[in-house]
């Protein structure tokens, strides 16, 4: 009998390779204002700051669809109950970051095990369009908040404060701090992923029937891994609040949603580290459209259908394609 | 206060026959194909353009009308054969990030060839002003007219889903893809068919719409998630369940919103009532759709799962 | 008493009825075969049995306790398993992690969010035990996937040894296995017997009066005759019904 532990070699190392994909975009992250400051263009590390929330919000999503195959449609309910969290705190004297994250986890894990326990009855297409309705009804409750702002949303007076500090003052310290928290929650992800949960969950996303035939009821881990992603997502809207100092429904429409799944499937489903260069991906590609055309959104739309139409496997499957990226199995 | 009632009643039911016209279409699509297409509230929003063009460009209803109706054939011909087509196979995930790119293209596409300003299309002179209902109570005519010419499109499609042999296919389908191939028929042939008129009655309802609304590049989206909550509420692949899911969620909608603060005032003080009734009126027809689903998860006519 | 009590079962697919008035008594520690011909609706009593199919009508008890309305889940944890006549295993999981996950099904808790599963020497042991049994502990790092369709019969019978259980349904363990890959299939599992009672399904024959302790013969739904290998073998009623087409056919 071979050694039991010594059994796993070959999962594994696609598991490393990717924790150090990972690890090189933690170090360019880390690199980037620096050399912004260098190249003189401060503004850099805004739209650093924004990218850096939505990897987190990408990443979070991945949870489910990549290793749940819970395609949620809602998602961008979440970035906003982060964002409220931040504005309506911060409206009642609480500028605690650290309060304002709690606050936005306990509201969104309220939503989701409600909307998720009514979604996860369903399946398919049916789970899509629930999930994007319990999204849109997110978005008309917060629209017709008008003490803050309703449609317009409201602006912020100040970032929050973390444990008294003045942390998040400078855009260097938001940055930092974000890019703090995502590695902080990819660890998290990561080690979830790798669990016994994790195991359980990824077993439910290849085959549910075996599952149940050995003991699991699906819907226990589907819905607990809906609600971790759902928090997850809540701690990216918080950051992206402070980044962008205003909180308004666009937060959360519907195609908010669309975009976080672009980016996850962008990078790569199901591999954690990939939605997060996903999220690179995506935000920069909207802001070079942007530059080169207001009209931008017709060249990302092309570029998603070609992308649908002509690569299977999404920006993986055409790094492969194009023979730059080594295909693993 | 029982006008108020009955003209926001009309207005729920004017609203359910455009919604189901949308959904309609929708729900067979699902239902047959198994795709999932967030494009659907752009092809409602091209019929109003397009009758909004030809209408100014004939200064005739009627001939934008008439020409509307082959230019949406065409779209829905187009759409099917370029991009639908290669997404029947492929997962839902796939079919949700290709139609999202179509809702991309089209907004941005129709931005560009009619610019951002709404356009209007003016009402035919038959069906203008108002017609007296009860006591002072009046009601436009176009929008009765919308209500009876929504209704015939609904007999009709039933008739055909009913009595016809495409309708026994589309029937058969909806329950039992492999039923339809077993009895040889050309399963793409068939799939191009529902496709292109679910695409052609959503232009209708486009069209129909376009002399009372502004149209305008939003006027898809908010629809497509109403018309998403009629097809779960009703069952996937079920034209009766869109038409009562229709009915009832716009009715819902449009009363609910008016009368829900006027019933909270009831029980709780007219400030506090009134904050919560707008608070609560846009989520009405969501909670709608969750109790529902806790209830029947596959919608009132649908499979169950 | 009897480990698997089946009385009365029915279910109906529209106007067709597959199971029709089944009643079984399965005793500890035997073998009961059911062998019937194609369509015969054994698959769909054994889904019955596992409760992924619901029933009609009758009742299934385990032991002394009734699981007609129980979930599949919940019938796995009170002892009784099943294995797929067409292999239904975690395509993208290895042999080793598709065996492992139904150790840690019955030991201890799944809402662990924390330790790497992977290096979990309690849970791959004892995955490992349940392969070695099926023969197949040397394939336990190769994907699920990749294994040939002789390894997944084999998988299918680790997986559900490895959840213990006290009884255990066999849906036609040997569908496409042939030659001498039968006959060390057959060897394995009347090393088992005894441990744990069986219902088997099998269409081959060889193998079921090789195994079995009893079959029941099923027909259209209904169960025409239950009694030993030999009794089975010289019934007319079953020879005309079943027996003979075989015959017939080899
Ligand atoms: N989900 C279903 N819906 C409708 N009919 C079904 C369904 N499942 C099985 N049947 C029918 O029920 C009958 C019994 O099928 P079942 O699979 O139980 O037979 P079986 O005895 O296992 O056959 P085999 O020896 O081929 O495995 C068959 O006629 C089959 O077509
Ligand atoms: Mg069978």
């Amino acid at each position: 009998m071979s050694d039991a532990t010594a059994t796993l070699t070959a999962p594994r190392r696609a598991l490393t390779g990717r924790l150090k994909a990972a690890l090189v975009l933690f170090v360019l992250f880390a690199l980037m204002p620096p050399l912004a400051a260098a190249l003189n263009d401060p503004f850099y590390v805004l739209i650093g700051t924004r990218i850096l929330a939505f990897a987190i919000a990408a990443m979070a999503l991945d949870l489910i669809l990549g290793y749940g195959a819970m395609v949620s449609f809602g998602h961008a309910a979440y970035l906003g109950f982060g964002t409220y969290a931040v504005a309506i705190l911060a409206s009642w004297g609480v500028n605690d970051l650290v309060l304002q994250i709690l606050a936005a986890i306990a509201i969104s894990a309220i939503f989701a095990l409600v909307t998720g326990a009514i979604s996860l009855r369903t399946k398919g297409v049916y789970f899509i369009m629930i999930t994007l309705a319990f999204g849109q009804m997110a978005f008309f409750f917060f629209i017709s908040l008008s003490a803050y702002g309703g449609d317009d949303g409201v602006a912020l007076m100040q970032r929050s404060t973390v444990l008294g500090m003045d942390l998040l003052k400078s855009d260097f310290g938001l940055y930092y701090t974000t890019l703090a928290i995502l590695v902080a929650l990819f660890v998290l992800c990561h080690r979830i992923v790798g669990s016994r949960f994790g195991r359980v969950l990824t077993g439910i996303r290849e085959n549910p029937t075996r599952m149940e035939a050995i003991g699991y009821s699906p819907f226990r881990y589907q819905l607990t891994a809906f609600v971790i992603s759902g928090c997850i997502t809540a701690v990216a809207g918080v950051m992206l609040a402070n980044q962008a100092q205003f909180v308004s429904p666009a937060f959360m429409s519907w195609h908010r949603s669309g975009e976080l799944i672009v980016m996850v499937v962008l990078g790569g489903v199901g591999t954690l580290a990939g939605p997060i260069a996903g999220a690179v991906a995506a935000l920069l590609l909207e802001e070079w459209l942007g530059a080169l055309s207001e009209h931008w959104k017709l060249f990302f739309g092309v570029f998603l259908v070609l992308m649908v139409l002509f690569s299977p496997r999404g920006i993986t499957g055409l790094l492969e394609k194009a023979g730059i990226a080594r295909r693993q199995e | 206060m029982m006008n108020l009632f009955v003209l926001q009643l009309l207005n729920g039911v004017q609203l359910g026959v455009l919604l189901f016209l949308i959904a309609a279409g929708l729900t067979l699509v699902f239902g047959i194909m198994d795709v999932i297409n967030l494009a659907h509230g752009v092809l409602y929003m091209v019929g109003a353009y397009l009758i909004a063009t030809f209408a100014a460009a004939t200064g005739s209803f009627w001939w934008g009308f008439l020409l509307m109706l082959p230019a949406a054939v065409l779209v829905g011909l187009i759409l099917e054969f370029v991009v639908m087509r290669r997404l029947y196979a492929r997962s839902h995930l796939d079919q949700v990030l290709a139609t999202f790119g179509l809702v991309m293209i089209a907004t941005e596409a129709v931005k560009i060839i009619w610019g951002t300003a709404p356009l209007s299309v003016p009402m035919p002179d038959v069906f203008s002003g108002s017609i007296p209902l009860m006591g002072p109570l009046k009601y436009p005519v176009y929008r009765i007219a919308i209500i009876v010419a929504g209704l015939a499109v609904g007999l009709g499609l039933f008739v055909m889903v009913n009595y016809t042999r495409v309708g026994m296919l589309l029937r058969a389908g909806a329950t039992n893809r492999s039923t339809v191939s077993a009895l040889g028929v050309d399963i793409n042939r068939l799939f191009a068919v529902v496709f292109t008129l679910g695409a052609v009655l959503a232009c209708l309802a486009g069209a129909l719409v376009a002399p009372i609304l502004s149209v305008d590049t939003g006027m898809g989206e908010s629809v497509l998630i109403l018309t998403f909550v009629v097809v779960v509420i009703g069952g996937i692949g079920s034209v009766k369940g869109a038409f009562l899911g229709a009915l009832l969620v716009a009715v819902v909608d449009t009363v609910g919103g008016v009368f829900g603060p006027i019933w909270l005032r009831e029980i709780m003080d007219p400030a506090a009532a009134g904050q919560t009734g707008r608070v609560l009126a846009p989520m009405l027809v969501y909670i709608l759709m969750a109790v529902i689903l806790s209830v029947k998860p596959a919608g009132l006519f649908g499979r169950t799962a | 008493m009897t480990s698997l009590t089946v009385r009365n079962l029915t279910k109906s697919f529209g106007a067709l009825k597959v199971t029709d008035d089944v009643s079984l008594a399965v005793e500890p520690g035997e073998i009961h075969a059911i062998i019937g011909p194609n369509g015969a609706g054994k698959t769909t009593l054994i889904s019955q049995l596992s409760g992924q199919l619901g029933s009609d009508g009758g009742s299934v008890s385990l032991g002394d306790r009734d699981i007609t309305r129980l979930s599949m889940p919940d019938r796995v944890k009170l002892g009784l398993a099943r294995s797929f006549q067409i292999t239904s295993v975690l395509p993208g999981f290895t042999t080793l992690e598709n065996v492992a996950l139904a150790v840690q099904a019955r030991e201890g808790s799944s809402f662990r969010f924390f330790g790497t599963v992977a290096r979990e020497e309690a849970l791959n042991r004892a995955a490992l035990k349940a392969l070695a049994e099926a023969g197949l502990d040397h394939r336990a790092d190769v994907l699920a996937k990749s294994l040939s369709h002789g390894e997944h019969r084999r998988l299918e019978l680790a997986i559900a040894l490895a959840t213990e259980p006290s009884v255990l349904l066999l849906d036609e363990p040997l569908a496409g296995v042939g030659g001498e890959d039968a006959e060390t299939f057959v060897a394995n599992l009347q090393r088992l017997k005894g441990r744990f009672t069986m219902v088997l399904i099998e269409h081959d024959m060889d193998a079921v009066f090789q195994l079995a302790d009893r079959v029941s013969v099923l027909v259209y739904g209904r169960i025409i005759a239950t009694g030993t290998p030999q009794a089975i073998r010289s019934d007319p009623q079953v020879r005309a019904a079943y027996l003979g087409e075989e015959e017939e056919a080899a």
